[in-house]
């Protein structure tokens, strides 16, 4: 029973980065219908920029995590500026193709600049974790879920309660309809991958610290986000969401009770049981994309 | 077209004559090896017109299986029950490898054919990081990360009559090149006949193909399953040629490689994935003295972007319609598939 209920805590602490992994993801593919391989990309990079900013440069490990978001919409935008607008209109494997270039490219230049040694980043946070009755969990941990769960809520808000929120809407809508009624498509494509990349790189910052930053940290990141978006339905923001958190019991559990060598497989089983049974997603109302 | 193909086998069979250097010979028979393997995904990604991202866990599958039936192996599979195999002649192993791999792009095929696009792309890569991980964990029956080595090389063996062992390279190369002869072959003849043509039609038209009849799924399927037995038989090579396998063989990486070959020599065509394979197999080696590997892929990415960017059809599209230009244009159009004449317009979602 004890066992159990750290698994739980453990599943909905480690739910919060992967819903956070999965919104990213699934935006773009929903506003733009580009699968974005540099996801996992932006998910290293973030824990880079912030073991940049705090162990040479010796920076406040907050306003690092800060900035290290800045970075990552910046260089989401930056991305989208050179390989997205240029093939506007291109079918899906067209850019599935360019992006899986830039993921190469962004890769190797991160294992080129910071060779292959893990690094780790030391945190402010105390080491006697927050004990609750038979549960412990790290102080780490807790900031890393309650500000996963923020950033959640807040692009949440920016889509629902913004202009710029229901522009992307109408854009997700019909996007020709949308360019019609005097929506900036290219800003609108602009402002989602941005916004896609810079949830990515906030969990490859928030993760980071409690984990190694290695170069191919990203790898099995962007798989996992791609298993969380096809649960939830591709281009479905709760779903996703939601998602996160399914994938994050699954695994925990699965390592817990079954076995912990396949724990990184769980995602992928449940990914091909989903499109068994419910190949549109779990959340879906609509018919597939694609 | 026909003479250029005689001609260009002409002379891969003529090289182990005129080159000595053993490892050249090595370079030619493992890039040899990749473009089988991006002859076979070509099949289904040019001529279908389906992304297919798992490719490598056919090849893998393909290695796997063939090492350990020459090997011999011995699990339990729990509950008493176990599965013990006596090493097998590599020749039988090496086509058992085929057909695992061709029931795995029955089976993958069966579940991810009922979704297209990203979701297809999804699904394939998830299956291919599912085997990476039961080779990584399965340890009684794969070694995991320690490796399955020793792995027997191709052998003929006639009782009491013959019996060589083929270690050294230039056997190996002239096997490579006898079963990539075949898969080119056995591709021809696919795409140029009745299936083939249904194969492209449902590429450019899916909802159009089936309803004048074509059984979509049926015929995915077995495109799926065609191009993963050749996949299998590329990985089979590999593992009698270098010998030893591990997991790493199922990276996303290689399936990123054999796209790019497929992509730079031009999707749905024949010689595409040949002219791609043989300049990424190549490339690296010149590369070499001057790039590190991180930079070399970095080289690798930036091609594949420029590709798609300024030469979306791919090498061999390009260069023989700068030909036709100059010839007439039925003539090019007489012979669909071969060398395809004709840029390939992919689908649109």
């Amino acid at each position: 029973m004890d066992q159990l209920l750290q698994h739980v805590a453990n599943a909905i602490i480690l739910g919060g980065t992967y819903a956070l992994l999965g919104v990213g993801l699934t935006l773009v593919f929903g506003i733009m219908k580009v699968v974005n391989f540099t996801h996992g990309e932006l998910y290293t990079f973030g824990a880079y920029m912030v073991y940049l900013l705090v162990v040479p440069l010796g920076l406040d490990f907050f306003v690092a995590i800060a900035f290290s978001i800045i970075m990552g919409i910046m260089l989401g935008a930056l991305l989208e500026f050179l390989l997205l607008r240029p093939i506007r209109g291109a079918d899906i494997d067209t850019t599935m193709l360019v992006m899986i270039g830039a993921w190469i490219i962004l890769q190797n230049a991160e294992q080129f600049t910071w060779s292959g040694i893990a690094k780790s980043i030391p945190t402010p946070f105390s080491a006697d974790p927050l004990v609750l009755g038979t549960v412990s969990v790290s102080w780490n941990r807790v900031f890393v879920f309650l500000t996963a769960i923020a950033m959640i809520v807040a692009v949440n808000a920016v889509i629902q309660r913004t202009k710029l929120g229901q522009a992307m809407r109408a854009t997700f809508q019909d996007r020709d309809t949308a360019m019609l009624m005097g929506v900036n498509i290219n800003l609108i494509y602009m402002a989602t991958f941005a916004i896609g990349s810079g949830l990515a790189a906030t969990a490859g910052a928030l993760l980071g610290p409690v984990f190694v930053v290695t170069p191919t940290m990203g790898n099995l990141a962007a798989l996992k986000a791609f298993a969380i978006v096809i649960m939830g339905g591709l281009g479905n923001f709760w779903g996703a969401a939601i998602g996160g958190f399914i994938l994050a019991f699954v695994e925990e559990f699965g390592a817990g009770y079954i076995s912990s060598g396949y724990r990184d497989a769980m995602g992928f089983l449940l990914i091909i049981l989903v499109l068994m049974y419910r190949p549109t997603g779990l959340f879906s109302q609509k018919e597939r994309i694609g | 077209m026909r003479w250029l193909e005689w001609t260009f086998l002409a002379f891969l069979i003529s090289i182990p004559l005129w080159v000595t250097d053993q490892y050249f010979i090595h370079i030619l028979i493992t890039t040899g090896i990749f473009v089988i393997a991006a002859m076979s995904l070509n099949l289904l990604l040019g001529y279908t017109g389906q992304l297919s991202l798992g490719h490598v866990a056919f090849f893998g599958i393909g290695a796997y299986a063939s090492a350990l039936l020459s090997l011999g192996f011995d699990v339990s599979l729990g509950g008493g029950l176990g599965i013990a195999v006596d090493p097998k002649p590599v020749w039988l192993a090496f086509l058992a490898g085929i057909v695992m791999a061709g029931l795995a792009g029955w089976f993958i095929g069966k579940l991810s054919f009922k979704v297209r696009g990203a979701y297809f792309v999804i699904v394939t890569i998830s299956f291919a990081e599912v085997t990476r991980m039961v080779a990584l964990n399965w340890i009684d029956l794969t070694e995991g990360p320690m490796a399955l080595s020793s792995i027997p090389p191709f052998a003929i063996y006639i009782p009491g009559l013959f019996e060589e062992t083929f270690y050294k390279k230039v056997p190996n190369y002239y096997i490579m090149l006898a079963v990539g002869t075949l898969s080119y072959v056995a591709i021809q003849r696919t795409v140029g006949s009745r299936f083939g043509r249904a194969m492209i039609a449902l590429r450019e038209n899916e909802p159009l193909a089936q309803s004048v009849g074509v059984p979509v799924t049926r015929f995915l399927l077995l495109a799926a399953v065609m191009s993963a037995a050749i996949a299998g038989a590329a990985g089979g090579l590999y593992a009698h040629y270098i010998r030893i396998v591990d997991p790493d063989i199922f990276l996303f990486i290689y399936t990123v490689t054999m796209v790019i070959m497929v992509i730079t020599g031009g999707k749905g065509t024949l010689a595409g994935p040949v002219v791609g394979g043989i300049l990424f197999g190549i490339l690296p080696e010149l590369l070499r003295d001057f790039a590190i590997p991180e930079v070399q892929w970095m080289i690798y990415g930036l091609l594949m972007i420029l590709i798609v960017f300024f030469l979306p059809q791919g090498i061999v599209p390009a260069v023989t319609s700068l030909f036709a230009g100059r010839g007439t244009r039925r003539q090019r159009d007489a012979q669909p598939g071969v060398g395809g004449g004709q840029p390939t317009q992919s689908h649109s979602e």
